[in-house]
Formats: C-alpha cells, sequence, structure tokens
C-alpha cells in the first residue's frame, strides 16, 4: 500500500493500469485527455502490458472497445463531453451486445457554446444507452470506483461509465491510496474474459433483430441492468472487506434524523456537506444525500432515505429544455411518486458549465426548501445562481 | 508467399457464406464474397457494415455465416476490425490466448466511400493486420437505390434522377484505391467476382502482407442498375473489358495491371445493359468514353476496338 498524490484523472489511470486491461482505444478530449496521457505513458514504459489504440475519433473508440471486449480482453476509454454524445449510438451496441467495457467520463457541458468546463449534462444524454453509470465526488472515489466497474461490468457483462467532474476532480490534486497489486489481482483476476470472437466458433454477432426478437433482445437488457444491483452490492461489499473503504449506491450525510435534505451528484456534494454541518451547527436539521449510481436508479435507497423527510432538494447540474423537470429531479420524483406519503419536492439547476456553486447558494437552497414547506407548495425550477 | 489459384479446380469447395440468404437474385456482391471466404478459409473474423450483405445475411434467427462474423454499425466496421486485431494481440503477447485468424472487414461502397471513411482511414494509417474490402455496387442499393460518392457519373438513382435539369450523378466516382495508397499500405487493389482467380488470389496476397490491405470490389446490382438478373458475371467482364473497371494491384507503392485488355470494348456496350443509364446521349457516353481511353491510359490497358 502506498499514498501518493494524484489527481482524480491520473487516479483512474493507476486503477487502469492496476486492473491490467488489454486494450485502450482512446481520443483525447478536454478534460479527459489526461487519463489516455497517463496511460500512453504506462504502455510506453513497459509498466502496463497493453495495445493502445489511437483512434481517429471517439466514435471509432468505442467500436474498437467493443470489438476488443468481444475477444475477451479487458477494455477500458475515457472521454468526455462532445466525445461521449459522438459515441452515443455505439454506446447501445455496446450494452446490447452486453460487452464489459469500462469508460470514465469526465464529466463536461455540451455545446453550443463551446464550454470546456463541469456540468452533467453529457452523462444525462445517455442515461438510457444501457449503461451502468457510476459517480464519483473524489481522487480516491475515482481510483476505487474504477477498480469496481471492471468487476462489476465483467459480472454482469455490461459496461460501465465512471463519471468524475471535469476539473473539480479530474484535475484537484489528492492524497490516494494506493494498495498493493496482490490485492487488486486478488479483486479483479487477470484472465482473459468469456470471449464470443474466435476463430474456434462461428458466432454471428451483431444480427439484425426482426420485430419478432427486438423486444426481448432488449429486454435482456433491461433485465440485466435490473439484476445488477445484488451484483454492485456485493462488489461494494467485497470492495470494503478486502480494501476497507465500503462504497453503497447513495451517500448519506447526517440523513439519520434529518427534516430536509438536498440530493446531489458529483463534486456539488462537499461544499452541500460543509453547509449543511454549518446549519446543524444552527439547530437546523438537514443532510445530504448524494447518488454514487445513477444506473442502476437506487429506488430502494430513496424511499427509505427521503419518504419520511418534510422538503427535499434536487439540484440538478444538467437541464432537460422543455420538459416538465430536469434529469435527477424526475428520478427522485418518480421513485417517490408509488409513496403516499413524501415530501414536498423542489426542483434547482446549479453550475452549468462550470459555473462556480459556492457555499451561499446552498445555504440559501437549504433556505428555500424549509421555505416551501412552509408554503406547502413547491416553486418551478429554481435556477440558482443565474443573471438575470 | 503462398502460391495462388492457377484454375477454378485448385479452389476449395468448402462454402462459408451458406446458400439461403436473402441477397437479391442475380446479387454478384454475393459471389464475391462467397469467393473472398473460399480465398480467406477458416481462420478468419469477419466484420461486416450495416447494408445489403448485413441484413441479407443475419436476419435472426438465421444466419448465412459459417465463420465467426460481427456487425456493428454502419460507420464503423473499420474500427471494430481494429480492437478485435488490437486484442487478439494483446491477448497472444500475454499469453491469455493462442488464437491468431486473419481480421477482414467488409463495407459496401456507401459504408466505406461516404460514412465510414474516417474511420477506414483511421485503421488503415494505424497500421492494423486485416484486409479491408468494398464491395461497391455504386449507391446505398438496401435503402433503395441512393447515390453516393462510388456512383458513376451519369448514373440514375433515386436520389440522382435524370430529369430537365439533371443527367443523374453530376459527380466522377472517388479513387477508393488511391485513397488507401496514400495511407502507404503495404496492398491495395481493384477486384470484380467475374474473374474469381483474380480477386482470389487478391484476397490471398491482401491477407498474406504485414499490415493493412484493400480490396475494392465492383458488383454490378441487378436491382439498381437495372439490368437482368442473369446478366451480373457479364455485367462486371464489361466493365473491365471498357476499360472502366481496370483490375490492377498496388504492392507497396508499385502499380500492376493484373488482367490485360489488348483491345478494349467501347463503354456503349456496357452502358446500354444497363437501365440507369437509359436517358444518356451521345454527349455523356463520349464522356465516358473519355474516361475510360484516360484509365486505359493510366493502367496500360490495350486501345479501343475499332
Amino acid at each position: 500500500m502506498k499514498r501518493l498524490g494524484l489527481s482524480g484523472n491520473y487516479a483512474v489511470a493507476y486503477a487502469v493500469k492496476m486492473a491490467d486491461v488489454d486494450v485502450i482505444a482512446a481520443y483525447p478530449i478536454t478534460p479527459q485527455t489526461t487519463i489516455v496521457e497517463k496511460l500512453s505513458e504506462f504502455v510506453a514504459n513497459g509498466e502496463l502490458e497493453a495495445e493502445y489504440i489511437n483512434v481517429e475519433s471517439e466514435h471509432s473508440a468505442m467500436s474498437a472497445c467493443v470489438g476488443a471486449s468481444l475477444t475477451g480482453a479487458r477494455v477500458f476509454t475515457a472521454t468526455s463531453s462532445q466525445g461521449l454524445a459522438y459515441m452515443h449510438e455505439v454506446l447501445f451496441m455496446a450494452s446490447g451486445l452486453r460487452t464489459p467495457i469500462v469508460m470514465a467520463n469526465v464529466n463536461r457541458a455540451l455545446s453550443a457554446p463551446l464550454n470546456i468546463w463541469n456540468d452533467h449534462s453529457d452523462a444525462m444524454a445517455e442515461r438510457d444507452a444501457g449503461w451502468i453509470q457510476l459517480w464519483v465526488t473524489s481522487a480516491q472515489e475515482a481510483f476505487d470506483a474504477t477498480l469496481e466497474a471492471f468487476k462489476i461490468a465483467e459480472d454482469v457483462l455490461l459496461p460501465v461509465m465512471v463519471n468524475l467532474d471535469g476539473y473539480i476532480v479530474s484535475h484537484t490534486y489528492e492524497p490516494v491510496v494506493l494498495p498493493d497489486e496482490g490485492l487488486v489481482r486478488g479483486f479483479v483476476p487477470s484472465r482473459p474474459l468469456q470471449n464470443r470472437v474466435s476463430p474456434k466458433f462461428a458466432y454471428s454477432i451483431g444480427v439484425v433483430g426482426p420485430p419478432e426478437a427486438y423486444y426481448e433482445m432488449k429486454y435482456q437488457v433491461v433485465d440485466a441492468i435490473e439484476k445488477s444491483r445484488e451484483k454492485i452490492r456485493d462488489v461494494d461489499k467485497e470492495f470494503g472487506e478486502r480494501f476497507g473503504r465500503e462504497y453503497k449506491f447513495v451517500n448519506e450525510y447526517m440523513m439519520e434524523d434529518a427534516e430536509y435534505a438536498l440530493v446531489t451528484m458529483g463534486a456539488l456534494t462537499g461544499t452541500a456537506k460543509v453547509v449543511a454541518s454549518g446549519l446543524r451547527k444552527e439547530g437546523e436539521k438537514v443532510g445530504v444525500l448524494s447518488i454514487r449510481c445513477f444506473r442502476p436508479f437506487p429506488k430502494e435507497e430513496i424511499v427509505a432515505l427521503l419518504g419520511d423527510l418534510k422538503g427535499v432538494g434536487v439540484v440538478d447540474r444538467a437541464v432537460t429544455p422543455g420538459g416538465p423537470s430536469n434529469p435527477l429531479f424526475a428520478e427522485v420524483a418518480t421513485t417517490l411518486y408509488e409513496r403516499g406519503s413524501r415530501p414536498l419536492l423542489q426542483s434547482f439547476v446549479a453550475g452549468l458549465g462550470g459555473r462556480d456553486v459556492p457555499a451561499d447558494d446552498f445555504k440559501s437552497m437549504f433556505g428555500l426548501v424549509k421555505d416551501v414547506v412552509r408554503e406547502g407548495k413547491s416553486r418551478p425550477c429554481i435556477y440558482v445562481g443565474l443573471r438575470e | 508467399m503462398t502460391l495462388g489459384f492457377r484454375t477454378i479446380k485448385e479452389v476449395p469447395k468448402d462454402e462459408f457464406l451458406a446458400p439461403g440468404h436473402r441477397m437479391c437474385a442475380g446479387c454478384t456482391a454475393a459471389t464475391a464474397i462467397r469467393q473472398v471466404l473460399k480465398a480467406a478459409g477458416r481462420n478468419i473474423i469477419v466484420t461486416t457494415a450495416t447494408g445489403c450483405l448485413e441484413v441479407a445475411t443475419s436476419y435472426f434467427p438465421q444466419t448465412a455465416w459459417r465463420v465467426p462474423w460481427v456487425h456493428l454499425g454502419f460507420e464503423n466496421t473499420a474500427a471494430l476490425a481494429s480492437g478485435i486485431e488490437s486484442a487478439m494481440k494483446a491477448l497472444r503477447r500475454k499469453k491469455k490466448s493462442e488464437e491468431n485468424p486473419h481480421v477482414i472487414a467488409i463495407g459496401g461502397d456507401g459504408g466505406t466511400f461516404d460514412i465510414g471513411l474516417q474511420a477506414l482511414s483511421g485503421a488503415l494509417e494505424r497500421g492494423h493486420d486485416f484486409l479491408y474490402i468494398c464491395y461497391d455496387n455504386e449507391a446505398y442499393m438496401n435503402t433503395g437505390i441512393q447515390r453516393s460518392s462510388a456512383t458513376p457519373y451519369c448514373a440514375a438513382t433515386t436520389t440522382s434522377p435524370p430529369g430537365k435539369r439533371s443527367m443523374g450523378q453530376k459527380t466522377q466516382k472517388k479513387d477508393l484505391v488511391g485513397i488507401a495508397v496514400a495511407h502507404e499500405i503495404p496492398y491495395a487493389a481493384t477486384a470484380c467476382p467475374s474473374y474469381p482467380i483474380d480477386l482470389m488470389n487478391k484476397v490471398k496476397k491482401g491477407l498474406e502482407v504485414e499490415g493493412p490491405a484493400l480490396l475494392h470490389i465492383l458488383t454490378p446490382c441487378p436491382t439498381g442498375w437495372r439490368f437482368d438478373i442473369s446478366l451480373g458475371i457479364e455485367l462486371g467482364k464489361m466493365a473491365v473489358l471498357t476499360g472502366l473497371w481496370p483490375l490492377y494491384e498496388v504492392e507497396n507503392g508499385v502499380t500492376r495491371l493484373t488482367v490485360q485488355v489488348p483491345k478494349r470494348e467501347p463503354v456503349k456496350k456496357y452502358l446500354e445493359l444497363q437501365g440507369r443509364f437509359r436517358h444518356l446521349t451521345e454527349e455523356e457516353i463520349n464522356r465516358i468514353q473519355e474516361r475510360a481511353d484516360r484509365l486505359a491510359l493510366k493502367f496500360g490497358m490495350g486501345p479501343l476496338r475499332q
């Protein structure tokens, strides 16, 4: 075990190296690039025995990953924003063909206008692609989630996207504990995976699925991601036993007796927690719930942890223009709808295109949640920090 | 280099593209792929872009492929093949596998000339050891005969129809082999299933070289070109004999005509067999003849039969 000062991106690269991947196919895009730069370095130095494919686009990156994965190789790629959007159609093919690809997505806003800074619009636009989505808030979590991702993906035969916030997590240097190689090997053994493309058998893969077959084939993805909940729980537990850091579908902060809470995802969680802790000192019963696993969505946890609260604010870092609400809010609201009694929900949008969301904004969000509960009616989505 | 086939009797009897697939009657793309697979043998992995060949051979729960076969999307079959080739290489190096198959990527002209050109260029430039095959029926036949950048000058398609202000396709076919050769790949060639020995020996060469190889196969399409389904092989021959489809190869930058045409037939004989050129006037036919003459000069074919 050693402790290194690593950026979130380098932490991902170290996890990929320690997982002994066989193939990396990647294309540069800010703010992801330092992940694949580091991996190229590992391959060039002989520290990682892998084929590094310098593809000419993200579309080809994901296409090459699918091909490589079908042969039984362990495969990794990383991207951001436009790169993820460019992969869009291939993401569905990757899950449809049940390829256990691991991808780091360093969250960045989508154009236009061009913006290289953080928000969640890239990953939210791919929520229906049949990928498992993990979200992290620190470099250590980025390392741990990437290792877990290989195990989850290979166990359930679905691709996994590890999301880390552009710059805030990707470029911030933090102390990261790297476990010994042997321990990692025990967790994700280096062996050829199930291969479906081999000269040994003449399988046809990626066939035409007519109306009589497509529906059942698609349902297999639905079923697999539903059933992955159990597997993800097992992997989280095993990870905790082996490495001493246990993860869950959601991270709770001061939720035990909370009456009001904010639901967040990614790096915003840190600021929310600091503000909640301050408010607790003033006697306010507030807490923070951050979503670590967005797909499959933590339905049970949401109901159990939020169901009895008075008010809940959901902070989206992405928008669904013209929709009745924004992506994260929609998931939380839908999950709570089936419960007869539920908290009053307030929708917030904050931090688009890398706009800073300072502590004062969280303070006002907590205040607004309390206000709408007092008023007995939530307000239309509040765009926090938006200049008039 | 292993000796190529000299006569049709030496060609293996194995059939790796099973009969009963759904390609149109008279389709020469199916003939071409049948020949490709005979030459390639069993130790291969085939990827195929979306298109006629893909939809007509893999309609679940049936498949016509007796070799490992993967389809992913329309524009990315070269990238898919890149991933498979690289992964096999990595797995062998890491002693996780001993398999060492040839990788063959197949795309139609739409999937190669147009939407797949970027992925193809990337794969050729990176030097993957694979053979790319473009079966060229000169339009988007699978979606119903729309023009592509492989459609020849003046051909009628549903998106380049002749009319008061149009004589059909306005542009000339792209030089795909030229594009491939510009990547300095070790082997690129043209072929046509009307010349099966030439085609199959080119497949063998393409698989044997280390690094990328490209084979551009003209596959006359009775549905899209509008000719009698019995005439596919004849049409391919006429394309070659008129000089419009020179059969040549470029090995390490050196170009060689592989099928000589001592006396060329006039292009009119090729054009008049096809409904897609029915609207042409002498002026257009002459222009197409001039193109055949230029190609003949470039590749060293014989003079026009008078």
